[in-house]
């Protein structure tokens, strides 16, 4: 059986009498969680954008189940307001991984009018109908998502494994207890269940883990020139569908995306991180939380992503 | 890295964060969401933008009348049902770090479903901060909740005795408080069973006093303040890493028959040395395990079979040993049929597989237990049916006595006698806090019903400690 031990791979430090770092006890407990589903569930799906989180937990799953495949397929809910260059990495690593890619489509549930566009433009609460559609169409009893507890006072409250109902309606006053590393995903037909591994990560513990782990990621989580506009106090870059209205002047700037999501919502931030060292130094003296600071979409109320979320939002 | 380089001292500075989870728990107005607010704000984890939302929100409802400030409970209680009626209905989490350690916060309402939050917290918990409003001292309720994390063998308790201030930062009252807590703290075994640990701190979480710095209203407590004291505990990861006995439940057979990662073999992974790679994954729960150490499979319905450990592999890397709470993947010397709910243990240190399951249940669940339900109990990785066969008692929490009973209501905790319908490694949950945990399903909807804890069976030796 030595015969696996090839010459290059190295012998860890034996790092065992001391604690792990709490990055090693949080990856450890996310592959714990990913490895229950795959055995617990007919059919998991992962959801991935191609943002920073979706990625790390590509990136897991991959660590899970090494040296086999990842056994699952990805699920991306394409508002068709993507910036194009997350597109094009969702591509090459799905590519990479040898994965089976499913997408959801806003607009083609815009164009046979079963979604109706938005007075403010914004497209990222439409994603809830493509999304349920493409977990019903596909049978898919479990879905990864990226979901963290830190990013918003609603998830705050979520369980590792969420139960959803018919409808993909979380109840959040409703929960089953979770109790020890015992997760219970039992389901009945109609239901299925959202899995966030990554629930205990913070915004800096992404960002050390990709860069400890050397994860790639969309250029535009780094320091880049890009022609924006100032709008409801955030940087929006000029595209397709996000255009400047004739009052709002149009400048140069140096800026860097903490999330990316719908390109008609999402905000960019004056940055000059232009690597993931300097990311990981502004994130960790950053004053504002990364929805507050870049996403148009959780500033309409105090209780908007948890209204999403009951209507089975991610 | 090269290891020559460092020194001691460097060492000291270089070496990365630890993660400590913790739980809150009090009874309603001890102000255990003010002191939750006042540890993250102190500890700067609060932001700015969330900061001006809860300052918006406190002026909009007149918080602190002419003190004015912000109504630091509002950074906890995230729901839009919780914040109108301003109590906290679910257990929330919460993140914040300091340069010693990263904390997640089990934050644990505690209104009428307390046991059930309580349970719930303390189950993931390295300690557990109980609430008592100093003008009130320890209440009935208190009683109940320090019953509840004696019970779930919680490493450290920490009572803060809190609004130190309202008794004008008394020394003499927080002495009284401080003597009737280590009275009930001796009547239960907690603090002095060699497994827990119980520490008073006196606090205002409204103005700081020794929440993360020691205070100079009340000199004549000489001890570390709240924050000191969770950056230095040790974690019960920790504790348990370094026990004898390793386990190991298996949750799957890692054996890709040729369907290799495509990222792995483009990085020059050996296509025909891995053909017939077999190997288990999963996560250790206590204990460490060396490379060619001596291991039992324990398969339900079957004998141990012994073999060595012939590999440990995790995500591309051999590793020499590992230990609680490492996920990986584990090559036996021998071809064994190892499955899922199969749990591989240090040889010779597990007692034989059992269908009968004597065990404390703390109730979860609004529907009651009854004698003759049949339910399902999930155990490891493992999850069988079973057949309630008795209710011995319910505990009353206040008076830490057995009373008789023949079922169980929420938030109700008793003693109960389980038939398998297959055996389980079953341990004393005492000594074992994974393997001795297990869940109560309800077959029908698939809810939880219970929190399990396995207790020897009678006539075994028990320990006198163990009350329940």
């Amino acid at each position: 059986m030595s015969t696996y031990l090839s010459e290059e791979t190295q012998v860890t430090d034996a790092a065992v009498s001391t604690r792990l770092s709490s990055l090693d006890t949080l990856e450890s407990e996310a592959i714990h969680i990913i490895r229950e589903v795959v055995a617990e569930f007919e059919k998991p799906a992962l959801l991935f954008s191609g943002g920073k989180d979706s990625v790390v937990m590509l990136h897991l799953a991959t660590k899970a189940f090494w040296p086999g495949k990842v056994p699952f397929p990805v699920l991306h809910v394409d508002t068709g307001h993507n910036f194009p260059e997350v597109i094009d990495f969702r591509d090459r690593t799905v590519e990479r991984l040898g994965l089976k890619l499913v997408v959801g489509s806003v607009q083609e549930f815009i164009d046979r009018g079963e979604l109706a566009e938005r007075a403010d433009g914004t497209r990222n609460p439409l994603q809830t109908v493509p999304l349920l559609d493409a977990i019903q169409q596909n049978k898919f009893d479990a879905v990864f998502g990226g979901g963290r507890r830190d990013e918003d006072k609603a998830r705050a409250k979520e369980r590792i494994l969420s139960l959803r109902d018919e409808f993909g309606q979380w109840d959040p006053r409703n929960q089953r207890p979770e109790l020890w590393n015992l997760y219970n995903g039992r389901h009945t037909v109609g239901q299925h269940v959202r899995a966030f591994p990554i629930s205990n990560w913070t915004e800096l513990d992404i960002w050390r883990y990709i860069e400890r782990e050397n994860i790639e990621l969309p250029g535009l989580y780094y320091a880049h020139e890009r022609e924006v506009f100032a709008r409801d106090g955030m940087w929006r870059a000029v595209g397709e569908v996000s255009q400047p209205l004739p009052h709002e002047e149009v400048i140069t700037k140096t800026v860097r995306y903490r999330t990316v999501g719908d390109m008609s919502c999402t905000g960019a931030v004056e940055s000059d991180a232009f690597t993931v060292a300097d990311v990981v130094v502004e994130v960790a003296a950053s004053t504002l939380t990364e929805r507050g600071a870049t996403r148009a979409d959780d500033r309409i109320s105090e209780a908007a992503m948890e209204d999403r979320k009951k209507d089975g939002y991610f | 890295m090269t290891t020559e380089a460092l020194l001691p001292g460097d060492l000291e500075t270089a070496l990365p964060t630890t993660l400590f989870r913790f739980a809150t728990a009090g009874s309603v107005d001890d102000g255990k969401s003010t002191l939750v607010g006042r540890l993250l704000h102190d500890s700067k984890a609060i932001l700015a933008d969330t900061l001006d939302a809860v300052a918006r929100t406190s002026a909009d409802r007149g918080f602190g009348g002419d003190k004015g400030g912000i109504d630091l409970a509002l950074l906890t209680d995230g729901l839009r049902a919780e914040r109108e009626q301003g109590i906290t209905i679910d257990v929330a989490y919460r993140y914040f770090a300091t340069d010693r350690r990263s904390f997640i916060l089990a934050d644990c309402p505690g209104h009428v479903q307390y046991t059930k939050n309580t349970v719930t917290g303390a189950s993931t918990a390295d300690a557990v901060v109980v609430l008592i409003d100093a003008r009130k001292g320890v209440l009935e309720q208190t009683r109940r909740h320090l019953s509840v994390l004696q019970l779930l063998r919680v490493a450290h308790v920490i009572v803060a005795v809190n609004k130190i201030d309202l008794v004008d930062f008394s020394e003499s009252v927080f002495r009284d408080i401080e003597a009737d807590v280590q009275q009930v703290g001796r009547e239960l075994g907690l603090g002095s069973d060699g497994i827990s640990d119980l520490l008073v701190v006196p606090v205002s979480a409204l103005d700081g006093d020794n929440v993360v710095e020691r205070s100079e209203r009340t000199p004549w407590y000489t001890g570390p303040a709240l924050l000191e004291v969770l950056e230095t505990l040790p974690a019960a990861d920790e504790l348990e890493s370094h026990l004898e006995s390793f386990r190991f439940p298996v949750q799957l057979v890692i054996r890709p028959q040729g369907a290799l990662a495509p990222d792995a073999v483009a990085a020059g992974l050996d296509v025909e040395a891995y053909r017939d790679y077999r190997a288990y994954a999963g996560q250790i729960t206590e204990g460490s395990v060396k490379v060619g150490d001596k291991v039992s499979v324990l398969t339900p319905g079957q004998s141990p079979r012994t073999t060595t450990v012939a590999g440990i592999d995790f995500a591309g890397k051999s590793l020499d040993e590992a230990a609680a709470p490492q996920s990986v993947a584990i090559r036996l010397a021998d071809e064994f049929d190892v499955a899922r709910g199969d749990t591989i243990a240090a040889a010779g240190t597990v007692r034989e597989a059992s269908a009968d399951l004597y065990a404390a249940l703390c109730w979860l669940s609004p529907k009651p237990l009854r004698e003759g339900q049949k339910v399902l109990v999930k155990h490891g990785t493992r999850t069988v049916q079973a057949l309630v066969r008795s209710v011995s008692g319910k505990l009353d929490l206040a008076s830490f006595k057995l009373e008789g009973a023949s079922s169980l209501e929420l938030n109700d905790i008793g003693h109960a006698q389980l038939r398998l319908a297959a055996p389980l490694p079953l341990e004393n949950y005492l000594h074992h806090r994974r393997t001795g945990a297990f869940l109560v399903i309800d077959p029908l909807d698939g809810n939880t019903l219970a929190a399990g804890l396995v207790k020897d069976h009678p006539g075994d030796h028990e320990d006198e400690r163990y009350s329940i």
